[in-house]
């Protein structure tokens, strides 16, 4: 089923310019975003939301802590690819492993 | 005039349960094989329809069987609302599946949907327990037919933990049953042992924290047109059985809370795509429960809108990481990149999946997912909203940019692969649109709620502060990539409560069979010493020896038990 060779043709992502005008354009968006917090009057919920820009400053903040926390949690789950299966090995019999489709 | 009305009655069948159609199909699929699958397409359409113009008239079948009375037809407007999705969900994937040539997938897929419409249509406990057995049974086949010795493990581990959600299920029925309480699927709230026993199982197939391992280790296993369908149905049947028996169960706000939060760290670390898809299916569950714990119409409204949306764009994802593992051979994220060179179809259709996960405005995770966070602040759960804030960045995060990052993007891995099969593109295509034309009009999903509610998802304040928080989610993640903090693609696996089952409870055994058999052992050898010890038998001298104090002591006996009884006379 594995049909994959390798491909030598460059893609739109393989030019660093585009990625970095892409990055650009999304830095800008970012900026009017936030500034656009100053300008609209937005419907308060929660004391929270009188925060300047809360949701902008909460997302970035959320994703670097849930990235963090991710990586030590690492040090503890983290197993090899055959943890289970060496167990597997042991235990169950042999048989002929194919795929379908 | 009378011409039409007779043509009418000729098309659609009333009082015909859903799932019917769906077993008669499966029937014939096993015997005709891969020449039906075309005719099986119009199933599920024709279902559907059926259901569309007939519902209003039926209901109320019931057969009997040793004395029980099961109800096979109950529709109202929730009932309705999961017959249409499943039905829709079901040619999704019967159209995804088409190029499949492999029968055991067809009868299981058809059965498994047949399944879900009898679950969600049954009037009655026993009629839905035995549909709730039937999903488990049928929908196993879907992850035995990858024919790997995994996932042949992973579906007996599965079955197993959901025949035990079935034997939970029975036992509450039985003891409702007992307590001569009615067996209608109707609310029934926490109170007393069946109701804890209903509540558990149906937390089983919902996924709850700590029971949920069963669906991470199982769906990415599974063929890779079968865990469309798998996504598709189990869960949101128990979601249908949650919100229709204990709604306003605030437990359930505090499980749903947990289940939109602790996956997503998973998530980040996983690298089997699938597997990402399978722990953000959990997160979306969460914030299907919370809806459901909360109670109030537009929590509930919420909660079921939700379960609509995740069907198709959770299919949806689910389909484009299938059609990867078809044409590469593996989703193993540390060895994919660059693929919207070979596949940009796929890779589109997998952003616009990413994009609903993510409820960006316009597409359709936006118009429900806000349902349950605008009821949550209604009711005063500040902090738990402030979870599902988190939660709601953490699946941007992972679904909406690590799934399409690392598969299409990323590095160029120089994979070069044909771009999916046709058939499954139109399914793709066609799952698409579904999100955006939800996104864009969602008065037409909320036609179909349950509940009375004038919710309006598209205003300036909730259009900005969605995208504030979506775009500095992408913010953190290309400022932690470019810094080298974000963490790297490893093959690895990640413990999780499973490891109880696959790792610590057979070592346990092992030491406790070991421990066992040494006492055995010892103790065999010592009577066998202890044995080598006494007088030989051979020896007749000995052997009226023995025979004498044997007769003595039982003399002594009667004696003692004589004396005993003369005394209490």
């Amino acid at each position: 089923m594995i049909r994959s060779q390798k491909d030598s043709s460059k893609g739109f992502f393989d030019h660093p310019e585009n990625i970095t005008r892409l990055l650009r354009g999304f830095y800008v968006l970012c900026i009017v975003l936030v500034a656009m917090d100053f300008f609209v009057h937005r419907h308060i919920y929660t004391e929270l939301e009188k925060i300047p820009a809360f949701y902008a400053i909460f997302g970035f903040l959320a994703c670097v802590l849930l990235v963090l926390l991710a990586k030590v949690l690492r040090i503890f789950l983290m197993r090899s690819e055959q943890y289970y299966q060496d167990q597997d090995d042991e235990t169950a019999p042999k048989e002929k492993a194919h795929h379908v489709d | 005039m009378k011409r039409p009305r007779k043509k009418k009655h000729i098309m659609w069948i009333e009082n015909l349960p859903p799932f019917v159609l769906f077993f008669i199909a499966a029937l014939a699929a096993a015997f005709l094989g891969n020449r039906a699958r075309t005719v099986l397409l119009f199933v599920p359409l024709w279902g559907a329809a059926n259901l569309y113009f007939t519902s209003g008239n039926s209901g109320g079948v019931t057969y009997q069987v040793a004395g029980v009375l099961l109800d096979l037809y109950h529709a109202d407007k929730l009932s309705l609302l999961f017959g249409y999705l499943f039905h829709l969900a079901a040619f999704l994937a019967l159209l995804y599946a088409w190029h499949v040539k492999d029968r055991v997938q067809q009868v299981a897929g058809m059965l498994y949907a047949g399944s879900a419409l009898g679950a969600v249509f049954a009037g009655d406990f026993i009629t839905l327990f035995i549909f709730w057995e039937l999903l488990a049974l049928t929908s196993a086949f879907l992850i035995w037919a990858r024919r790997t010795r995994s996932a042949v493990q992973a579906a007996n581990r599965y079955l197993i933990i959901q025949v035990l959600s079935g034997v939970l299920l029975l036992t509450g029925v039985i003891l409702l049953s007992q307590q001569q309480q009615s067996l209608q699927v109707e609310y029934i709230g926490l109170s007393g042992t069946a109701s804890w026993l209903l509540f558990l199982a149906f937390g089983i197939k919902c996924a709850f924290p700590l029971l949920h391992s069963w669906l991470t280790d199982a769906y990415p296993q599974a063929t890779p047109t079968g865990t469309v369908f798998l996504s598709a149905f189990t869960t949101k049947v128990a979601v249908y059985a949650l919100a229709r028996t204990f709604p306003g169960e605030e437990l359930l706000i505090y499980i749903g809370a947990v289940m939109t939060c602790f996956p997503i760290f998973y998530a980040v670390i996983e690298n089997d795509l699938r597997k990402v898809l399978a722990y953000s299916l959990i997160n979306q569950l969460g914030f299907m429960v919370c809806g459901i714990g909360i109670g109030t119409a537009l929590a509930l409204n919420g909660a079921v809108a939700h379960a609509f949306n995740d069907v198709i764009f959770k299919g949806l994802l689910f389909m484009t990481m299938g059609a990867v593992l078809t044409r590469v051979g593996h989703v193993k994220g540390s060895d994919l990149g660059g693929l919207y060179k070979s596949m940009p179809k796929t890779t589109a259709f997998c952003l616009i999946g990413a994009a609903s996960i993510s409820a960006f405005p316009l597409f359709s995770g936006f118009v429900s997912k806000s349902m349950v966070m605008a009821a949550m602040l209604e009711t005063g759960h500040d902090y738990l909203w402030l979870m599902l804030l988190f939660a709601s960045a953490g699946v941007f995060h992972h679904a909406g940019i690590k799934i399409p990052y690392f598969a299409f993007f990323a590095h160029d891995s120089g994979l070069k692969v044909p771009e999916a099969h046709t058939n499954m593109l139109l399914a793709m295509g066609l799952a698409a649109a579904v999100c955006v034309t939800v996104g864009c009009f969602p008065s037409l999903l909320y036609a179909l709620l349950p509940w009375e509610q004038t919710y309006r998802p598209y205003d300036l304040t909730h259009v900005l502060t969605q995208l504030q928080l979506l775009f500095f989610s992408a913010l953190a993640f290309v400022w932690l990539n470019k810094q080298g903090l974000y963490p790297p693609e490893l093959r690895s696996v990640n413990l999780d409560v499973d490891y109880l089952y696959r790792r610590s409870l057979p070592r346990t055994a092992k030491l406790v069979r070991l421990y066992c058999g040494n006492i055995f052992h010892a103790g065999v050898s010592k009577a066998k010493k202890n044995l080598r010890r006494l007088p030989s038998l051979e020896d007749t001298n000995s052997v009226e020896a023995t025979h004498l104090t044997r007769r003595m002591a039982f003399l002594f006996v009667v004696l003692v038990i004589m004396t005993a009884l003369a005394k209490l006379a």
